[in-house]
C-alpha cells in the first residue's frame, strides 16, 4: 500500500473533473483520478451542443434558458441553481472558446447557435438557436480541449486508478472527508489519497440498463462509494431516455438531427409528435418524445416487422447539411446499420441516456450529509451530482453546460477550501474495507458469473423501471435486484492476477451498478406522481402537493448486517416560476 | 404494463431496407495472448464464437471474457468509435475493435487479434500508451495567444479559417495512426503521426500564436522529416483523418513558413 498526501483530489477526468482541475490547480497541489485515461471519458460522446443565452444569431437571453430548464424539468428543478447555470452559461462557453475549442462559427465569425430540445424563445413561444456546437461532436471537442488545457497547466493525473472506497472520519460528531482509497489497476496495488478535498466527477451509471447509450464504464462508481458510507443520493429515480438511440444497440443520435430539422415518423410516415407537441414538435422535451414513440409503438403504429421502433427521418435534408452539421451521426448509421441516411430514415429506439439524480450538492459543489449539512472537504460535479439543475428531466445542452459551470465552481470551491483546512485524520486501516473487498472477489468459489448477473439486472431495468413504470413492473425490480444482490455473494472470477485485472473491475462494478438499481427503484416505488422522466401508468398527472420534493435516499444497515434503502424528502427551492401544466 | 422489451436478438421476420437477415454465424477468433505473471512468451490462443455478423468485434471479445475466459484483457470504453480506448491489430490491420462488424473482415478465415505494434505490451491486448501520449504532450497541443489579445467576448473566426484545420480535430488519439507507422516501429523515438496531427490542428488555427515554436519542435531530428509518406496512418485513422496530408502540409510549412 502507498500513501499520498495531495490538498485537492479529484476523482473523475470527463468534462466536470478537468474542468474542475483546471481550477483547483492553480490554486492547490492536486492530483485527478480516473479509472480510464482522460480523454476516454464519456463527455466525448455528446454530440449536439452547449446552452448558453449568447445571442448571436437571434435575440434570447439567460432568464429564458432558466425558465426553459425550470419547466424542462418539471417544476423539480432548484430554481437558484437554474439561474447560476443560465447566467454563468455564457461565460462557461466564451471561456472554452478561449482556451481553444473549435467551434462552428456564424458568416460574421461569432460561435453559431442552433435549436434544441426544450429551448425556446420568451417561455416557449417558439424554438430558439441556443445550443453553441461543433458539428456533432461538441463533447468530443469539449474533452480535447479540456485536456489539451490540462497539458498546458500541467495537471498532475493518475491514470487507470479506480477510486473504490471514501473515505470519512467523524470529527466532533460531523462527517469529514479525509481522502480516497484507489486500486492501481497496472499493478493491483493499494493506494490511499490523503486529501484535503475530494471532489467526485465520475459521471454516470447507465450500465444497469441494456439499451443505453452509455459506456461500457459508466457504472456509478462516485454515487456508490459515498452511498455505502452513509451518505444520500438524492432524485435517483429520474432517469432519462434519449428518444433517438440507434434501434437495439442504444447509440445515442443527437437531438441536433431534429434541431437541424429531422423528422421522427411513425410506419405510416406520419409526422405523430405533431400530435403530442403541437408548438415544439419534434423539439418537445426528450422525456415527452420518447414516450410518445413507445405510445407510437404500443398503438401499433411503429416501424419494422415487429413494430418496435420509429424512424429518423433526415431524407429531406440537403446531403451538404449533413456532412457539415451531422457527419457523426450519419456516419454511424452507415458503420452500424448499413443505412444511407442521405436516401433512407434510420430506425431508433429511446436509449437509456442520463441519471438526473446523484451525490446531493449545493450550488458551490459542496455535498450534503443530509437535506441541509454540508460534508467539510467533500464536492461533487456535472453527471454524479444532483445540484438540482436539471430536476425531473433535462433538457438536451444543459449537460455541457453543468459540467463546465459547476466543475468550475467545485474546483475552485475546493481548492479554496484546501487551502485553508487542515488534514482530517485517516481512519485506521484505511485500506482495509478494498483490501477485503478485492480479496473475497479474488478468493471467491462461488458459482455465480458476473456478466450473468449483470444481464439478468439489465434486463429487468430494461422491463420494469424504464419509459413507462407502474407499482407492479417497479415491485417487480426490486424483487429481482434483490435476489441478485443476495447471488452477487456468490460471484467468482477467473482472474486471479494482479496486472490488468478487468475481470476483478467488472465485479466490482456490478456490485455498485446492483446498489444504484435498488436505490433507482426503491425510490421509483415511494414517487406516487408522474413527473419529468418518471412517468407512471398507475399515477399518470404530477402531484405538486405530495410529491414536489425531492427524493433523498440513504442506506441502513441493521443489527442483522441487512441492508435496505430509507427514503426521506427535501424541498424544492422555488424562486421566480410557480409549477404550470407542461405542454410544448 | 411494462416498458416493451425491445432488443430480442432473435427477432425474425421480414429483413427491411438495411438489414440482410443475418444468422448467427460460427467465428473463430485468433487472440494474440501475453500475461508476464504466467508465461514470459506470447502465445497465440483461438475462440470458436457464434456471432451475428453484423456485431462488433468488440462484441466478440467481450462474448470470450463474459462467458469463456475472465483473463482476456483489453481495454474499451464508449463502444462506437468516440473513445479511442480499443485501437487494437485485427487481421494485420490497426482498427478500433468497436468499429469493426465482423461480416467486414471475411469471418470465413480466422480473424486474428493482436495488440497494436511498437508500444510495449503489458497484458494481452493492452499496450503501455504513455510515450505516446508523451509525443503529444512534447508538441504544446494548447492554443497559445498573447495574455494582452485576450479579448472580452469570443475571438472571431470565419468558418473559412475555421474549416482550415477542421480535419485534424476529429483526433480522437486512439494511436492507430502511430503505431501503424514503420518509422515509429522501428524508432520509438519518433514523435509519431499522431502528435503531428495535433500539432496540425492548432499550426492552422488562425487564432494561435505558436506556430513558429512547434514547427521548430518537429523540425527536429525526430520529427516530421523522419515520415517516409507510407500512407499506413491515414489508412489506419478510424476517424477518417487525412494523416498523411496534413503530415505533408506541416512539412511545407517548415519550408515555406507559411501556415
Amino acid at each position: 500500500m502507498k500513501i499520498h498526501k495531495y490538498d485537492t483530489v479529484i476523482v473523475g477526468a470527463g468534462g466536470a473533473g478537468m474542468r474542475a482541475a483546471i481550477e483547483a490547480t492553480k490554486r492547490s497541489r492536486t492530483a485527478v483520478l480516473t479509472k480510464l485515461y482522460p480523454t476516454r471519458s464519456h463527455t466525448g460522446a455528446a454530440q449536439g451542443g452547449m446552452a448558453a443565452a449568447l445571442a448571436n444569431v437571434e435575440e434570447d437571453n439567460w432568464e429564458w434558458h432558466t425558465f426553459d430548464t425550470v419547466k424542462g424539468g418539471d417544476y423539480l428543478v432548484d430554481q437558484d441553481a437554474a439561474e447560476i447555470l443560465a447566467k454563468e452559461a455564457i461565460d462557461a462557453v466564451l471561456d472554452l472558446e478561449k482556451m481553444g475549442l473549435p467551434f462552428n462559427r456564424t458568416p460574421n465569425g461569432t460561435i453559431d447557435q442552433r435549436r434544441f430540445g426544450g429551448h425556446s424563445r420568451n417561455h416557449g413561444e417558439a424554438p430558439v438557436r441556443r445550443s453553441c456546437y461543433a458539428a456533432d461532436r461538441t463533447g468530443h471537442m469539449i474533452l480535447q480541449t479540456l485536456y489539451q488545457n490540462c497539458v498546458k497547466e500541467g495537471v498532475e493525473f493518475f491514470n487507470e486508478f479506480y477510486v473504490l472506497d471514501q473515505l470519512i472520519t467523524e470529527v466532533d460528531g460531523v462527517k469529514r472527508s479525509a481522502g480516497v482509497v484507489a486500486y492501481e489497476l497496472a499493478t493491483g496495488e493499494i493506494h490511499v489519497f490523503q486529501a484535503k478535498a475530494v471532489i467526485y466527477a465520475s459521471g454516470g451509471t447507465g450500465k444497469f440498463f441494456k439499451v443505453t447509450s452509455n459506456a461500457h464504464t459508466l457504472t456509478g462508481d462516485g454515487q456508490a462509494a459515498v452511498y455505502r458510507r452513509g451518505l444520500p443520493l438524492e432524485d435517483m429515480e429520474f432517469f432519462q431516455f434519449h428518444p433517438t438511440g440507434i434501434w437495439r444497440m442504444g447509440i445515442l443520435l443527437t437531438e441536433g438531427a431534429r434541431g437541424e430539422g429531422g423528422i421522427l415518423r411513425n410506419k405510416d410516415g406520419e409526422r405523430f409528435m405533431e400530435k403530442y407537441a403541437p408548438v415544439m414538435k419534434d423539439l418537445a422535451s426528450r422525456d415527452v418524445v420518447s414516450r410518445s414513440i413507445y405510445t407510437e409503438i404500443r398503438e401499433g403504429r411503429g416501424c419494422g416487422p415487429e413494430g418496435d421502433h420509429v424512424y429518423l427521418d433526415l431524407t429531406h435534408l440537403p446531403p451538404e447539411q449533413l456532412d457539415a452539421k451531422l457527419p457523426d451521426i450519419t456516419e454511424f448509421a452507415r458503420t452500424y446499420l448499413g443505412i444511407e441516411p442521405y436516401t433512407d430514415p434510420i430506425p431508433i429506439q429511446p436509449t437509456a441516456h442520463y441519471a438526473m439524480g446523484g451525490i446531493p450538492t449545493n450550488v458551490m459543489g459542496e455535498v450534503l450529509a443530509d437535506n441541509t449539512t454540508v460534508v467539510p472537504g467533500l464536492y461533487a460535479a456535472g453527471e454524479v451530482a444532483c445540484v438540482s439543475v436539471h430536476g425531473a428531466n433535462r433538457l438536451g445542452t444543459n449537460s455541457l453546460l453543468d459540467i463546465n459551470v459547476f466543475g468550475r465552481r467545485a474546483g475552485i470551491a475546493a481548492a479554496e477550501y484546501s487551502a485553508k483546512a487542515d488534514y482530517v485524520e485517516l481512519p485506521d486501516a484505511p485500506e482495509s474495507f478494498v483490501v477485503e473487498q478485492i480479496e473475497r472477489l479474488r478468493t471467491s468459489t462461488g458459482n455465480e458469473r458476473v456478466a450473468t448477473i449483470r444481464r439478468e439486472l439489465q434486463e429487468t431495468m430494461d422491463a420494469n423501471v424504464m419509459v413507462f413504470r407502474t407499482e407492479q413492473t417497479i415491485k417487480t425490480a426490486v424483487e429481482k435486484i434483490a435476489e441478485l444482490k443476495e447471488r452477487y455473494r456468490n460471484v467468482a472470477i477467473q482472474d486471479k492476477g494482479k496486472r490488468f485485472n478487468t475481470d476483478l473491475l467488472e465485479a466490482i462494478e456490478l456490485g455498485n451498478l446492483l446498489d444504484l438499481a435498488e436505490v433507482m427503484a426503491v425510490s421509483a416505488l415511494a414517487r406516487k406522481e408522474s413527473r419529468g422522466g418518471h412517468y407512471r401508468e398507475d399515477y399518470p398527472n404530477r402531484d405538486d402537493v405530495n410529491f414536489m420534493r425531492h427524493t433523498m435516499a440513504y442506506r441502513e444497515v441493521g443489527a442483522d448486517g441487512s441492508e435496505t434503502v430509507r427514503l426521506d424528502y427535501k424541498p424544492v427551492v422555488q424562486t421566480r416560476y410557480q409549477p404550470m401544466e407542461r405542454k410544448y | 404494463m411494462a416498458t416493451p422489451v425491445l432488443d430480442k436478438a432473435d427477432a425474425a421476420g421480414q429483413p427491411e431496407p438495411g438489414f440482410a437477415d443475418s444468422p448467427y454465424i460460427t467465428v473463430t477468433f485468433r487472440v494474440r495472448r501475453f500475461n508476464p505473471e504466467v508465461a514470459a512468451e506470447a502465445t497465440w490462443e483461438d475462440f470458436q464464437l457464434e456471432i451475428d455478423p453484423k456485431e462488433r468485434v468488440l462484441d466478440g471479445l467481450h462474448k470470450i471474457k463474459w462467458d469463456v475466459d475472465g483473463t482476456l484483457t483489453f481495454r474499451r470504453s464508449c463502444a462506437h468509435g468516440i473513445c479511442g480506448s480499443d485501437a487494437m491489430r485485427i487481421n494485420g490491420k490497426n482498427r478500433l475493435a468497436c468499429k469493426t462488424l465482423i461480416k467486414d473482415i471475411n469471418p470465413e478465415k480466422p480473424i486474428t487479434i493482436e495488440p497494436i505494434k511498437g508500444l510495449t505490451v503489458l497484458k494481452d491486448l493492452v499496450v503501455d500508451m504513455e510515450p505516446f501520449f508523451q509525443a503529444y504532450r512534447d508538441v504544446m497541443p494548447f492554443l497559445v495567444v498573447k495574455e494582452t489579445n485576450e479579448p472580452t467576448r469570443e475571438r472571431y473566426q470565419s468558418p473559412e479559417d475555421r474549416e482550415r484545420f477542421d480535419d485534424t480535430t476529429k483526433c480522437i488519439l486512439c494511436a492507430a495512426c502511430t503505431s501503424s507507422c514503420p518509422v515509429f516501429w522501428n524508432d520509438g523515438q519518433y514523435f509519431g503521426p499522431a502528435a503531428i496531427v495535433n500539432a496540425h490542428r492548432f499550426i492552422f488555427d488562425s487564432r494561435d500564436e505558436a506556430g513558429e515554436q512547434r514547427l521548430e519542435i518537429l523540425n527536429d531530428r525526430d520529427g516530421v522529416w523522419r515520415c517516409r509518406t507510407t500512407f499506413n496512418c491515414t489508412d489506419a485513422c478510424p476517424r477518417g483523418i487525412e494523416v498523411t496530408k496534413a503530415i505533408q502540409e506541416v512539412k511545407r510549412a517548415l519550408i515555406t513558413r507559411r501556415y
